[in-house]
């Protein structure tokens, strides 16, 4: 009898209205649970810095809106964006393998590093040649740099939160003796590496903005991954592996292979974000030259939900959100420190709102 | 007898969702005796205890302890009225030392640590008054699984006890462990304690316990005196039950050899070892079942088969090639389906959909993947054909499949392994944890393709299961094959024996 009954109601609600339904509502709930973190988030900082005496909303307004003034600061905002959305992106997919690569601020410098090399030498190149050729072996560097971690947790369990962050401090190190030593622009007071060469330099898409293309790369990139991630079936390898590495197992795929695949992947966007950095906007290597990308990244990553076409818009976020901390860093009195409060409170509302959402997601 | 009880438990209910684990139990414990509950997997008897010593609440009923009715809320509230339990999985801290976990928990920790020689004096003078060696100062992780052992029944005896109950204590120990523990039991109650032993094996309960109660689908079925019974008519009790499905047995004689495996050695993951040198051949066109108390080596048996897990030595041939020590993805290629015991942690990946699901094996294979990405048409419409001919309960494809019933992630499991066309496949709980319909239909899945000639190995612990649907039985006991039995219910007390491990019984000569 019982049967009977779910028949006829299943008859009077058509499948596919049904699943479009479902569909909608998993979207709503995938959609808005971020955008109310971010919210939640910034309603805090208001009330942080009313009590710290500043007029809390109207901070709060030009730390958003500040940085939308002109095409100019729009495209700064872009600029910032590009690397936040290539090693989100590439997180991604390392997190969805259930790989914790904190480590991308050193694949950046990795990257940061093979690109000044290719970029100042090989002299006579053309353009077609020498600029992607600096930004291939940045990606490759990256991805070498994050496959050291990986190595070492599929032959040694190594954890690779550890290794990670341990190859961090190496690479900043490495960075740090190569512009003070053999790498050193001699005519220079500062630390800095010699200037590429024009060839190599990442084109800009209007000449008189520091935008280069490095925003539509990330944007391809970003889009491309999530097909991978989602449509082939390396991609449906990893996503096993990530949520279930004894049924992986049980179903013949290698979990080691993957493993390095995914670390590999993440390693090439950050080592990537690292090569326009230099060959896109610095165009010399500076000891700082990321102001903390690698682990604004892992934010980004995060209020994506691990879905790197998601990363694309959260990756802007981000970069409005540090544009107009520079904003108010000029215009106000609001000291930094409160701004970079109220970015971590961004990513802990983040991170509770992203629980809330797995449990929206099981009730509906 | 006269004497008021130590113990009463009375109609005690208790229900995990579906499932009811205790259907009325009533049982009572006389002061100073050994009491030993028998009963196959999931017949209630570590719920029943579980329950009397505060770890999970019951439903219904009333539990009555030296006279006064008692509910507890935790395990500590039990220890207070000095009931204290043992459990089949330990509950120490393994980088802590003995005296630490002793003191886990028990009040101002500073207090306890300023009297640290007290803790050590008395864990010294327990250990030697039962000649347990255990030394206080010993961090949990060097020790073996049988000193850890000493370990959680010296905690109890700690924190003071009158009623000891030991959860299948026996099941982890070697023999000459095993001894020990039984005359240790001997000696607590000459000492005026009163123990619970909860066990399978019929050989134990025999030698050591005053009564033995025998349990069946949550409930106590009978009580009886052990010089009034023998290890026969407990098998009897024990697995003894009503027939509820008899289903027709193959009409032909089986074919070629499938699958043959000679003298099988591997150990489990923590290196003891657990498949003793297994033989046992698999014939097109016959169900060969494996019975046997869990534990006994049946899941690093099907791992080692599959693949999961190295084997030590011995050979695995399937269809006359070699598959001994080959990766699972080869293995999977070879005709060899396995529809896993463990079915969350192996079988399927819960968050994902059904039709991800389907594909586990076969991502990367033409019609579901071509030129590297998935066909999501084609794997569509294979899962919506699996869901039809299984009748898999759910919305659609794209549901995630741990959103399902037990019976239905099963079924689906099944329709997987079965679509991959195989020659031979190996089978371990197959009907764990899902519902009789789902049940009755994956036999006779089984059945179907056995008369389609495929060899099927079917490792159970449920007896039911194998009478059902085995045309022979294999029995496991401590890693070896003990015998093998037709699918005779007549002879299931002779199977059960076997399954406790006794083969030279007089009474069986016949």
């Amino acid at each position: 009898m019982a049967q009977v009954n779910q028949g006829v109601r299943e008859t009077m609600y058509p499948q596919a209205a049904q699943t479009f339904y479902r569909t909608l509502s998993q979207i709503a709930i995938s959609a808005v649970t971020p955008i109310a973190a971010v919210l939640v988030a910034l309603a805090f900082g208001a009330l942080l810095l009313w009590l710290n005496g500043f007029n809390g909303s109207d901070v709060v307004t030009v730390m958003i809106f500040g940085s939308f003034q002109d095409m100019r600061s729009v495209g700064e905002i872009l600029l910032k964006a590009t690397p936040l959305i290539l090693i989100g992106a590439g997180l991604c997919v390392a997190f969805r393998c259930s790989i914790w690569n904190i480590g991308a601020e050193g694949q950046l410098y990795a990257g940061a590093i093979a690109a000044t090399l290719v970029g100042t030498n090989f002299d006579g190149l053309s353009i077609w040649v020498h600029a992607p050729l600096v930004l291939l072996a940045g990606a490759l560097a990256g991805a070498a740099w994050a496959g050291i971690a990986g190595y070492l947790k599929v032959r040694f369990q190594a954890s690779e939160i550890v290794t990670t962050i341990m190859l961090n401090y190496i690479a900043l190190i490495l960075t740090s003796y190569l512009v003070t030593g053999p790498m050193r622009d001699a005519s220079a007071a500062y630390p800095q590496s010699a200037r590429l060469i024009r060839e190599a330099w990442t084109p800009r898409i209007v000449s008189d903005m520091r935008l280069h293309i490095g925003i539509l790369v990330a944007i391809v990139l970003a889009v491309a991954l999530y097909i991978f991630l989602q449509r082939s079936s390396r991609g449906f390898a990893l996503r096993v592996v990530g949520l279930n590495p004894h049924a992986a197992r049980y179903a013949g795929m290698q979990v080691a292979r993957n493993v390095m695949i995914a670390m590999c992947i993440s390693g090439a966007m950050a080592g990537l974000a690292g090569a326009f950095e230099v060959a896109g906007v610095t165009h010399r290597l500076y000891q700082n030259i990321s102001p903390g990308y690698g682990f604004e990244g892992i934010a980004v990553a995060l209020l994506a939900a691990n879905n790197p076409l998601a990363a694309i818009v959260s990756g802007g976020l981000f970069a409005t959100l540090r544009s107009g901390s520079e904003v108010l860093q000029i215009t106000s009195q609001v000291p930094q420190v409160l701004v970079l409060v109220i970015q971590g409170m961004v990513i802990l509302s983040v991170v509770a709102f992203a629980k809330l959402r797995d449990i929206l997601r099981i009730v509906a | 007898m006269s004497q008021k009880p130590f113990l009463r438990i009375e109609n005690i209910r208790k229900r995990f969702g579906p499932i009811i684990a205790s259907d009325g139990v009533s049982l009572e414990i006389e002061e100073g005796e050994i009491h030993s509950l028998l009963g196959e997997n999931g017949a209630g008897k570590s719920v029943l205890m579980s329950m009397i010593c505060g770890m999970v609440r019951p439903d219904e009923g009333e539990i009555v302890f030296k006279g006064e009715t008692v509910r507890f809320n935790s395990p500590r509230e039990a220890i207070r009225q000095r009931i204290g339990m043992v459990h089949q999985h330990f509950m120490l801290v393994p980088n802590l030392t003995v005296a630490e976990n002793y003191i886990l928990g028990q009040g101002s920790a500073l207090r306890v640590i300023n009297d640290m020689d007290k803790v050590h004096a008395k864990i010294r003078e327990l250990s030697d008054r039962y000649a347990l060696d255990v030394r206080p100062d010993a961090i949990i992780e060097d020790l073996s699984v049988g000193e850890q052992q000493r370990v959680e029944i010296l905690k109890v005896l700690f924190h003071g006890i009158d009623l000891l109950i030991l959860d299948e204590p026996t099941a982890v120990l070697t023999p000459q462990e095993t001894d020990r523990l039984l005359s240790l039991m001997g000696d607590l109650v000459k000492d005026g304690k009163t123990v619970v032993f909860i066990s399978h094996k019929l050989d134990e309960v025999m030698r050591v316990s005053n009564r033995i109660s025998v349990m069946r689908d949550g409930r106590v079925v009978h009580t009886v005196h052990v010089g009034e019974t023998n290890a026969r008519e407990l098998a009897r009790m024990m697995v003894g039950r009503d027939v509820r499905m008899e289903l027709p047995r193959s009409p032909e004689p089986p074919g070629r050899t499938v699958l043959s495996v000679e003298n099988l050695t591997c150990r489990a993951e923590t290196g003891l070892p657990a498949v003793r040198g297994v033989s046992l051949n698999v014939r097109a066109g016959e169900i060969v079942g494996i019975a046997g108390v869990s534990g006994n080596g049946q899941t690093e048996l099907s791992l080692a088969l599959s693949g999961l897990l190295p084997v030590d030595s011995g050979r695995v041939m399937l269809n006359g090639k070699d598959i001994t020590g080959l990766d699972p993805a080869t293995i999977n290629a070879s005709s060899f389906s396995h529809i896993p015991e463990d079915r969350h942690k192996h079988g399927i990946v819960v968050s994902m959909s059904l039709s991800e699901n389907t594909i586990l094996q076969r991502y990367d294979q033409k019609p579901f993947a071509s030129g590297g990405m998935l066909n999501r048409g084609v794997i569509g419409e294979h899962t919506r054909d699996l869901i039809k001919r299984f009748r898999v309960k759910s919305r659609d494809e794209n549901q995630a499949i741990g959103s399902l019933s037990g019976g239905n992630q099963q079924k689906l499991v099944v329709a997987r392994e079965l679509a991959r066309n195989p020659d031979f496949i190996l089978v371990n709980q197959l009907a764990r944890g899902i519902d009789i319909g789902a049940m009755e239909f994956v036999m006779e899945e089984m059945l179907k393709q056995r008369d389609n000639g495929r060899a099927i190995l079917l490792i159970s612990t449920e007896l039911e299961e194998l009478f059902a649907i085995c045309d022979r039985i294999l029995v496991m006991f401590h890693g070896e094959i003990l015998g093998e039995l037709p699918p005779d219910r007549t002879r299931l007390d002779e199977l059960g024996l076997l399954m406790a491990g006794q083969t030279e019984q007089p009474a069986l000569a016949s």
